[in-house]
């Protein structure tokens, strides 16, 4: 346990001297916070009530989107750019050596990323579209616990995703494209372009079971106070599920692929 | 110091027998088709290591040495055949072998780019759970013997080649390993660096007992290390045995100059043949195997001998003759 906590505050502090990245995501996420809250007003005038949220809950969606953009990273990344580029070149070959769990050493690390960015990244955007827009906040504290929780199971969910994506390198040589892919199914899925709930039809039926929908739909839902009560648990678990399936997936492919499937180089 | 102690626990360490690795390939052929194709990196490998030995294992590239490597590591699955490591297979018990063996791989860094070297060695104490007097102990005998002192602190991706193999090598040795797997730890280094690497794997086989299979294109780390090789070619294992056993195996010739009292033909004597004269020097041939008493006799006898002396055979002629050998059949 200790390795998985040290490479966590590892990939933490490393992130941390990123400080002008930084910066530029908060600033990009705010400009995009103040674009998308706009248009957001616009479109609840227009059709009020539209997917259950009122235009309070619509905004505060909004900015809890740009806040959870990074630390979910909804269109892929993290720790994606350097295990599928340790697998390209054969540098995996050193990470299988060592004797620690390959899967658990990647989430240790995506989970240090991520736990940065909720704080350096994640905070402010929303902060600033509180200042200037009317948000719905969770009055009671057991409701932010219940987010915090969501937000983790929504981290561990996206890892998950892309780990599987990544792990196809070990076929493909490339991942880029699956990974294109995948952050775009991440991109809609998972919420980030509208709500799911405003899907129509079946559309929406299905997205909200899929487990994009966990990494962001899910959390703000939780925030928004819209599960309380049993049907908050049944939330959180509906996460968890996903989130143990997709790690058990992971671990079989991986075992599958150092198995079957070759480290590059010599 | 230059022998290793033969360690009392005589049964192998390291025992492969019958092992295969075959990789299959797609290739392009045209357009649209494409042709699997099976490329026999390692075939039918079989040898065994003991304890405390240090082994050299050398040949061309693409021969199979990095493949064997992989194998010993439990990253790579043989195709066929049994592996044990220390009574473990590695491929199926990879996790519980990784914290008995330390591997260098010369092209690759275990290291953390982003990292000092001290955080590196930091990291991997809590890897490999190295008790922390233990780890402290060796680290400070690892920094005074390939002195590392001035380079602690730099970032992995502010050292030199040199410099970061010394990190490397110290990396693989902090948690104590059984076996030390060396894949071209002297690759690029120069002569200083290399004699400084050399006389510390010395000192690690010699005094822990560390067992050392080192792979390498410079003969010369053979020469100055190993009481054994090993030569494979094409994925099979040509000789195992000791360097002078390779000189005869190779054929090779050992060389007698005979300085006469004055300027004669070639001489002409049975198990000799000479190669080159100058005046009153002359070279001549003859199998390294044969002892070269009976033909100074037979000179000594027709010729005015003045003097005389013999040149062995030099290990890099023997080697590329067997590669090439290899290549040709
Ligand atoms: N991932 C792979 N896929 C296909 N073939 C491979 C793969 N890895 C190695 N080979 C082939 O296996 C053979 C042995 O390769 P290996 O890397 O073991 O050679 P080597 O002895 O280490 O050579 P070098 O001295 O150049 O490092 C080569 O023919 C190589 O092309
Ligand atoms: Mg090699």
């Amino acid at each position: 346990m200790m390795v998985y906590a040290a490479i966590a505050s590892r990939t933490f502090r490393r992130y941390a001297t990123y400080r002008a990245a930084t910066a530029a995501g908060v600033f990009t996420n705010s400009v995009f916070g103040f674009i998308m809250a706009f248009t957001y007003i616009a479109l609840w005038h227009a059709r009020p009530q539209l997917g259950g949220y009122d235009v309070a809950d619509a905004v505060t969606y909004v900015w809890l989107g740009q806040s959870l953009l990074a630390p979910a990273a909804l269109f892929g990344g993290g720790f994606q750019d350097e295990f599928s580029e340790r697998i390209r070149s054969g540098d995996v070959a050193i990470d299988l050596y060592r004797p620690v769990d390959l899967q658990s050493w990647w989430l240790a690390s995506d989970l240090g990323r991520a736990a940065f960015q909720f704080l350096g990244r994640g905070i402010l955007p929303t902060f600033f579209g509180a200042l200037a827009f009317d948000l719905t906040l969770p009055p009671r504290p057991g409701t932010w616990l219940a987010f915090l929780c969501a937000v983790f199971l929504g981290v561990v969910v996206s890892f998950g995703i892309r780990y599987l994506v990544c792990l196809t390198a070990f076929w493909l040589m490339d991942s880029t494209g699956v990974q294109q892919v995948a952050g775009f199914c991440g991109m809609f899925f998972s919420g980030m372009v509208l709500p799911l709930t405003v899907f129509p039809g079946w559309l929406g039926d299905v997205s909200l079971l899929l487990p994009w929908a966990a990494c962001l739909q899910v959390p703000v839902d939780v925030f928004l106070g819209k599960h309380e009560g049993v049907q908050l648990l049944q939330t959180l678990g509906f996460q968890a599920i996903w989130a143990v399936v997709l790690l058990l997936a992971g671990r079989a492919l991986s075992s599958l692929a150092t198995r079957k499937v070759v480290v590059q180089g010599g | 110091m230059t022998t290793t102690q033969p360690h009392p626990k005589t049964s192998p360490l390291i025992e492969l027998s019958g092992i295969a690795k075959t990789f299959v390939v797609r290739r392009r052929v045209g357009r649209l088709r494409r042709t699997r194709a099976e490329v026999h990196a390692v075939s039918d490998l079989s040898f065994t290591v003991s304890r405390g030995e240090m082994v050299g294992y050398i040949g061309p590239n693409g021969a199979g040495k990095s493949t064997t490597i992989k194998m010993l590591t439990g990253i790579l699955v043989p195709s066929a055949g049994l592996l044990r490591v220390a009574g473990i297979e590695p491929s199926r018990e990879r996790i519980q072998l990784a914290r008995r063996i330390g591997v260098v791989f010369g092209q690759r860094t275990t290291l953390w780019w982003d990292l000092p070297l001290r955080d590196s060695f930091g990291l991997l104490r809590r890897i490999y759970k190295i008790p922390p007097a233990r780890y402290r102990e060796n680290l400070d005998r690892f920094v005074d013997l390939l002195d590392l002192g001035p380079l602690l602190d730099v970032p992995v991706r502010q050292l030199s080649l040199g410099q970061r193999m010394r990190g490397d090598i110290t990396a693989a040795l902090l948690h104590d390993p059984e076996v030390l797997y060396l894949d071209e730890p002297t690759i690029g280094l120069d002569i200083v660096s290399k004699a400084r690497v050399r006389e510390f794997l010395r000192e690690v086989n010699a005094g822990q007992g560390t067992t050392v299979l080192l792979t390498t294109h410079d003969l010369t780390d053979i020469e100055q290390l190993c009481s054994r090789v090993m030569v494979i070619d094409h994925g099979r294992l040509m000789y195992d045995g000791d360097l002078d056993g390779l000189h005869s195996l190779g054929d090779s010739e050992r060389t007698l100059v005979v300085d006469l009292a004055e300027p004669l033909p070639a001489i002409e004597v049975d198990g000799g043949r000479v190669v080159r004269v100058d005046g009153p020097r002359q070279w001549l041939a003859f199998p390294a195997a044969a002892s070269a008493a009976p033909l100074v006799a037979a000179i000594a006898d027709r010729y005015p001998l003045a003097d005389l002396s013999i040149q062995e055979p030099a290990i890099e002629a023997v080697i590329a003759r067997m590669y090439a050998e290899g290549v040709a059949s």
